[in-house]
């Protein structure tokens, strides 16, 4: 296979709030006090390849937004490495966030929030590119022109505030300036999470066209697994800040692996099956704060065995390009001697 | 048998600077006991103002102006501001999308359950508190006593959406209406719920009108599905009937939207256009704009057709396949 142009290698990011001075002294009394840390991101590696587009699923609380950003270079990771054709992505001190954070754009759920109320769409378009010096400054208007007509507006468009939008119209402005710098990988982060479904379906019409036009390389997250198996070439499945199952998309739906993969796509309701039962997840996600030992899905799993509380599956080979963590997968649930 | 709720031509209008919205449009539909109704629409379509209205919880500048709300076969409409507020939480309650709007955050939960059920039946503290218990123990909380004691912030989100849930059961109300009550938990949270819920109409025959933008949540959990569009119901009918055979372009085009039910990578059919301002409606059908079928004669007002008790506000309905 080619090489990948993204490399995302054992990130883990942490979060951690200090106590406050009113919560360190009560502490001192009661035993708290202490700095709290989330686990966002939990060794996470990944490739992207050249014009895929890689989906990321889960539930709130997995990372997978917390990835998308450490992609985009906006958090630096706690540990591991993301790499762009061998050149870190994250912030460095003094150092290359004007060029290469620019080559990686990212678009974002709510285009009520991710545009500039007071600035015409026209100046949002250009104001990237012009700043860094991406497209020269004679041909910045004719540029904005023709980004405003490839996304399905008017040119005419560029002299409107966000307000006079839809919001439909508004996320195809937010895709507009991401590709204004011509960026070689796109992180969409519930890109059409909010819009309605007639609109929804307009706007990944539009992505899957640019997409074929332009050969982009995109990371796709969602929640929504009928979207991302409908756009999307491979499938990360994410839970609790680790990578948990990756396999190509049409590979996945048909038989997923990881015992949480199998739980998901139960629950997920899908038009005309008719009256059916859901079959629940028992339990509710584990709070990042405090994760669960060994396999972060171990007290939801109706396979857990002792050794999937003690022990981090790791990712194991699942047939062609697939991968899974998961005890089952690898030796099974039952402790193996010498182990813990 | 009587329906658990008989809306008549509910109408609601606004008063805007831009003129009379007319948000609700002359709606009509029925619930029976036991049932459960998906009232599907997209945002501006008025699924929740109907919502709203219903339990005569319209502000000015909004007012419904017409129409009949019966539930038990009493009309809500008729009932003095005293008399509603009885009726309230008690025959008729509301689930709304976020719990915190329905919870008292500097209350214990247990506190304000108990309140709730002392307000409409007199009783001692402590059998409010064990009434409570046993509500929270029907939407599948563990260890209810103890979530009695927790404040709103300490429980998840769906939990709480449970917590909102049970006080809406407090007093076996003969209706629930549920307003997008799912949508902004997780799929695995939500399926529990929605289990619950699917439950709950069966063993205690509350009857419920889930209110939600999901087509996919309403055709696994809904018997009968109402189309709201602009503020009027386009199409009416079973949930087999609607999702299977939708009989008004616009239910079509939105089930066709749907990425689960076409090809990966395919492109999707899609509605063009957007959801019409409900101050510059078009005259006649309101979806005529955007309807591949439209004729000049659906500048005027669309018939209502009735098939096998599948209902069409359409010119032209489709045929079923």
């Amino acid at each position: 296979m080619t090489n990948p142009i993204l490399n995302i290698d054992a990130v883990s990011k942490r979060f951690t709030r200090m106590p406050s001075l009113t919560e360190r002294l009560v502490g001192k009394f009661t035993g708290g006090g202490k700095p709290v840390t989330v686990h966002a991101l939990s060794d996470v590696s990944l490739q992207v390849f050249k014009g895929e587009v890689l989906g990321i699923v889960g539930e709130s609380g997995c990372g997978k937004s917390t990835l998308g950003r450490v992609v985009a270079g906006i958090h630096a990771p706690s540990s591991g490495s993301v790499t762009l054709h061998r050149m870190p992505v994250a912030r460095q001190r003094g150092g290359n966030i004007h060029k290469l954070t620019t080559r990686v754009q990212m678009i974002h759920q709510d285009p009520f929030a991710s545009l500039n109320p007071r600035m015409k769409v026209g100046e949002t378009l250009a104001e990237g590119p012009r700043h860094h010096g991406i497209i020269p400054a004679a041909d910045v208007q004719a540029a904005i022109r023709d980004l405003l007509r490839k996304v399905g507006l008017e040119a005419a468009y560029a002299d409107r505030l966000p307000h006079q939008f839809s919001g439909g119209q508004r996320q195809r402005v937010a895709i507009a300036r991401a590709l204004a710098m011509q960026p070689e990988v796109l992180v969409l982060d519930e890109a059409v999470a909010s819009l309605d479904v007639s609109i929804q379906a307009q706007v990944l019409n539009l992505f899957m066209d640019l997409r074929h036009d332009l050969g982009l390389t995109a990371l796709f997250i969602s929640h929504d697994l009928s979207v991302v198996r409908h756009v999307c070439d491979r499938v990360a499945i994410m839970y609790l800040g680790r990578l948990v199952e990756l396999a190509p998309a049409d590979q996945l739906y048909a038989d997923p692996k990881h015992p949480y993969t199998q739980a998901l796509f139960a629950s997920v309701p899908t038009v005309g099956t008719g009256r059916r039962r859901f079959e629940a997840i028992r339990g509710e996600i584990p709070s990042p704060i405090d994760p669960p030992p060994g396999c972060p899905f171990h007290p939801r799993c109706p396979h857990a065995g002792p050794r999937c509380r003690v022990e981090v599956p790791g990712l194991t080979g699942a047939g062609p390009g697939r991968t899974v963590a998961c005890h089952l997968n690898d030796g099974g649930v039952q402790m193996t001697k010498g182990a813990a | 048998m009587t329906a658990a709720l008989d809306v008549r031509g509910l109408t609601t209008r606004f008063e805007t600077r831009a003129g009379h919205v007319t948000a609700v449009n002359d709606v009509s539909f029925a619930v029976q006991p036991g049932r459960i109704l998906g009232l599907v629409g997209e945002s501006g379509s008025g699924k929740s103002v109907t919502g709203f209205s219903i339990l005569g919880l319209i502000d000015a500048p909004g007012k419904v102006t017409a129409g009949a709300v019966l539930v038990d076969g009493v009309d809500l409409r008729q009932l003095s501001d005293d008399d509603l507020r009885k009726m309230r939480g008690r025959k008729v309650s509301m689930v709304f999308q976020d719990p915190m709007m329905t919870l008292n955050p500097v209350l214990r939960v247990g506190d304000q359950m108990a309140m709730a059920v002392r307000v409409h039946r007199p009783m001692s503290k402590s059998a409010a508190f064990e009434h409570a218990r046993k509500a929270l123990e029907v939407v599948g909380i563990p260890s209810p006593a103890e979530r009695l004691l927790a404040y709103p912030h300490q429980l998840s989100g769906g939990m709480r959406q449970r917590v909102a849930i049970a006080m809406a059961l407090l007093h076996s109300p003969s209706v629930i209406i549920a307003d997008e009550a799912t949508t902004a938990l997780d799929v695995s949270i939500q399926g529990q719920i929605l289990a619950e819920v699917r439950g709950l109409a069966d063993t205690t025959g509350t009857a419920i009108v889930w209110i939600t933008h999901d087509l996919a949540v309403v055709s696994s959990l809904a018997d009968d599905i109402c189309v709201m569009y602009a503020g009027q119901i386009v199409e009416r009918g079973t949930a087999e009937q609607v999702i299977d055979g939708p009989r008004h372009p616009y239910t079509r085009g939105l089930l066709d939207s749907i990425p689960a039910r076409h090809e990966p990578g395919r492109k999707l059919p899609q509605i063009p256009g957007s959801t019409p301002q409900l101050s510059h409606l078009p005259s006649g059908c309101p979806f005529r704009p955007r309807c591949p079928l439209a004729t000049e004669l659906c500048t005027t007002e669309p018939p209502l057709d009735i098939r096998d008790g599948q209902a069409v506000l359409c010119h032209y309905p489709l045929e079923r396949a």
